[in-house]
């Protein structure tokens, strides 16, 4: 495989349960080196389109490759060569951390089986704890346990399925030096996420929400080509200032930030004329600012409800 | 990449003997559930039952008479609860539980002793657990020979030759088939691993879906047949630590003899257990928990015992239940078992029951490699 081909090229890929179609005609592509972040409300088919990626679910349309491997028909080729991190920790929590990390690194066949656990305990400075019940474990640690145990076949493409849901904010910081530390080493890695500061930490991204592909591009080009104009205000009685703008024309969203409320509209002529009667009141500051990541994914996420539901 | 990897299937292997050391509970049942059935079905089924209650039915009212039912009373066998005066009274009672015997002793009994006739004197017994008649009945015999030959001196000591003095007929009321008592330990070796081996599978494939390791496993390049060979290898080695156990106790407790060779029990014992397994890998991917796995093996296991034979003679069931029983592995195990322990088989002889086990072993393992999944879908 040549190292500019993309390791994950696919299009159109589709998948129902029953008659409610889960993942709508996605295509993708992931360059060798990348993090690319995959985000989306719940239940918007992430961890159905990552089952598919590693032939956990078999797509009923749709084609492409992974690492150069045929993602409808050669599944187990790209099994070995992945590592995929589930969103529930799966490993057994009946086993201690050492034979967990044992147990999956006899069934890749990994060389040098020993050294190959020891490194990775090690580098995860695990290996004083190695002993330990994986069920004891706290959810940091099993985050730990997990990323380690799924690479530790040294697989060319990382799948992450919201690795970090439940970690303190220490241990997510480390688990993403980490990531890229292997993304700089060549490693590809699909991340699904929620967080709006791990979006921003990828180097492209993809919003999904009801099964389907809403944007694409780098955290810049997902904003830019969301054309969304955003105001920040701040002052007395946000809270009623909110409740009389909302729902005006041109008024697409009204989401407080901590002491401030971000308004946003697409189109930013009509925004500016409904929101003219309260700037002239003088009693808030409103400043226009470059709209956010989170202004775009929740005007996204707002415009695929009313388009999907 | 293809094939099977002795590499995964041994990586499945060694998780299943930790999980297993891990799992207390479970492997306390394993070794418990053995020695419990011993002692519960060795012991409260298969003990020499005592003073069992009887009835005398007498028309004689000679010293012979009085003897030989003293001579009864104090072999602890019979416990005379009461006389009867007619043959349907006797039949009542005998129809209601309340006597298991009666003892009928003809109108001329004395008399045709002293005669060296060989009077016969009848016992009707309530068959329906032969176990329970089966020791008192034998014990009768020696009782009167004995007894008889301490009173018939002088000319009538004649009589005391070899058919014996007095003549016994025994009319089993209920349940002509008599099963001795070595019937019941050998199979309860079937019936021990028929019950833990199913249910102890049926949990594998069902635990790993329930706690989310299904995923893993199947994002793994392992394939359905070493993981069912890997999860079958484990349980093997306990059911030959059952089976050791309850030969054991068979030989040291029970005293059962042992004709045959105990290498070709235990050889005959791998396919029965691997058939086991099998099926309860099989109901594991059936179920879509873990309770529905055990009550899946229960479904399996009352069958098993009650249609196999174990419990009920297999000849003495109607023809629906005894074509049920040949489906079942447990009904050619039983035999082979008992053919081995009590009647000195060896491989021809046991060979057209160990068929029918493999067989079934093909079609459970076949199912459950179709019932695996290796995708979520």
């Amino acid at each position: 495989m040549n190292s500019s081909d993309p390791v994950i090229d696919v299009s159109g890929i589709t998948k129902r349960f029953g008659n409610k179609t889960v993942v709508n005609g996605i295509g993708l592509q992931v360059r060798r080196g990348e993090i690319f972040g995959f985000l989306g409300p719940n239940g918007s088919g992430k961890t159905t389109f990552i089952r598919m990626l590693c032939g956990l679910l078999t797509p009923e349309a749709g084609s492409g490759t992974c690492l150069g491997y045929d993602v409808l028909r050669q599944q187990r080729e790209i099994r070995t060569r992945a590592g995929y991190m589930t969103q529930k920790f799966s490993y057994y929590e009946d086993l201690s951390i050492r034979e967990n990390l044992d147990f999956i690194a006899r069934v890749y066949a990994v060389p040098d089986r020993r050294n190959a656990v020891n490194a990775a305990l090690e580098r995860l400075g695990l290996d004083r704890r190695g002993h330990q019940l994986a069920g004891q474990l706290s959810g940091g640690w099993k985050q730990r346990l997990a990323l380690a145990a799924c690479l530790i076949h040294s697989p060319k493409l990382l799948l992450l399925d919201e690795p970090t849901a439940g970690v303190d904010p220490k241990a997510r910081r480390d688990f993403w030096d980490e990531i890229h530390r292997l993304a700089a080493d060549g490693m590809t890695v699909l991340i699904a996420t929620h967080y709006m500061d791990e979006a921003e930490r990828c180097h492209r991204l993809a919003y999904l929400a009801y099964g389907n592909l809403l944007a694409q591009g780098t955290a810049e080009e997902v904003v830019r080509a969301a054309d969304l104009t955003t105001w920040e205000v701040s002052g007395p009685r946000l809270a009623a200032l909110a409740d009389a703008i909302r729902g005006r024309d041109g008024v697409e969203q009204v989401v407080p930030f901590g002491n401030t409320l971000h308004v946003s509209g697409r189109n930013a002529e009509k925004l500016e004329t409904a929101l003219a009667p309260h700037r002239a009141g003088g009693e808030h500051r409103w400043k226009r600012i470059p709209s956010g990541l989170e202004d775009v994914f929740i005007a996204l996420m707002d415009g695929a409800e009313d388009n999907y539901q | 990449m293809n094939r099977f990897a002795f590499h995964r299937f041994w990586a499945v292997v060694l998780k299943e003997f930790v999980q297993m050391r891990r799992d207390r509970v479970t492997f306390a049942m394993m070794v418990g559930i053995p020695l419990l059935q011993l002692m519960l079905f060795g012991f409260a089924i298969n003990s020499d039952p005592r003073h069992l209650p009887a009835a005398v039915l007498s028309a004689d009212h000679g010293p012979f008479s009085r003897t030989l039912v003293w001579a009864m009373r104090h072999s602890d066998y019979f416990a005379f609860v009461r006389e009867v005066d007619t043959e349907a009274e006797a039949r009542r009672m005998l129809q209601l539980g309340e006597v298991q015997f009666v003892v009928n002793i003809p109108s001329d009994f004395s008399r045709s002793l002293l005669r060296g006739e060989r009077p016969a004197v009848l016992i009707e017994a309530d068959a329906t657990d032969p176990a329970a008649t089966g020791p008192a009945l034998a014990a009768v015999r020696a009782i009167a020979d004995r007894v008889m030959a301490r009173d018939l001196k002088g000319p009538p000591a004649a009589l005391h030759a070899k058919p014996g003095p007095v003549e016994f007929l025994v009319h089993a009321h209920y349940n002509p088939e008599n099963i001795t008592q070595y019937n019941i330990v050998p199979g309860l070796m079937g019936v021990v691993l028929t019950m833990t081996m199913i249910i102890i599978t049926g949990l594998a494939i069902t635990r790993e879906r329930e706690r989310g390791t299904m995923e893993n496993l199947l994002a793994t390049p392992v394939r359905p047949f070493e993981v069912m060979a890997g999860k079958i290898v484990p349980f093997i080695i306990v059911g030959y630590v059952q089976v050791s156990l309850i030969l054991l106790a068979a030989r040291f407790i029970f005293r059962v003899p042992m004709e045959g060779s105990l290498v070709l029990l235990y050889g005959a014992a791998l396919v029965f257990i691997a058939a086991n397994l099998a099926m309860g890998i099989t109901f594991s991917t059936l179920a879509q928990n873990q309770l529905q796995a055990v009550q899946m093996a229960f479904f399996f296991f009352l069958p098993s015992i009650l249609l196999s034979g174990f419990m009920f003679p297999f000849r003495g069931m109607p023809e629906w239940a005894q074509w049920i029983g040949t489906c079942l592995p447990l009904t050619h195990f039983l035999r082979i078992v008992r053919g081995i322990l009590l009647k000195g088989n060896g491989f021809m002889e046991i060979l057209p029951e160990l068929r029918p086990i493999l067989l079934f072993m093909a079609v459970a393992m076949a199912v459950g490699l179709k019932r695996y999944r290796q995708t979520l879908d």
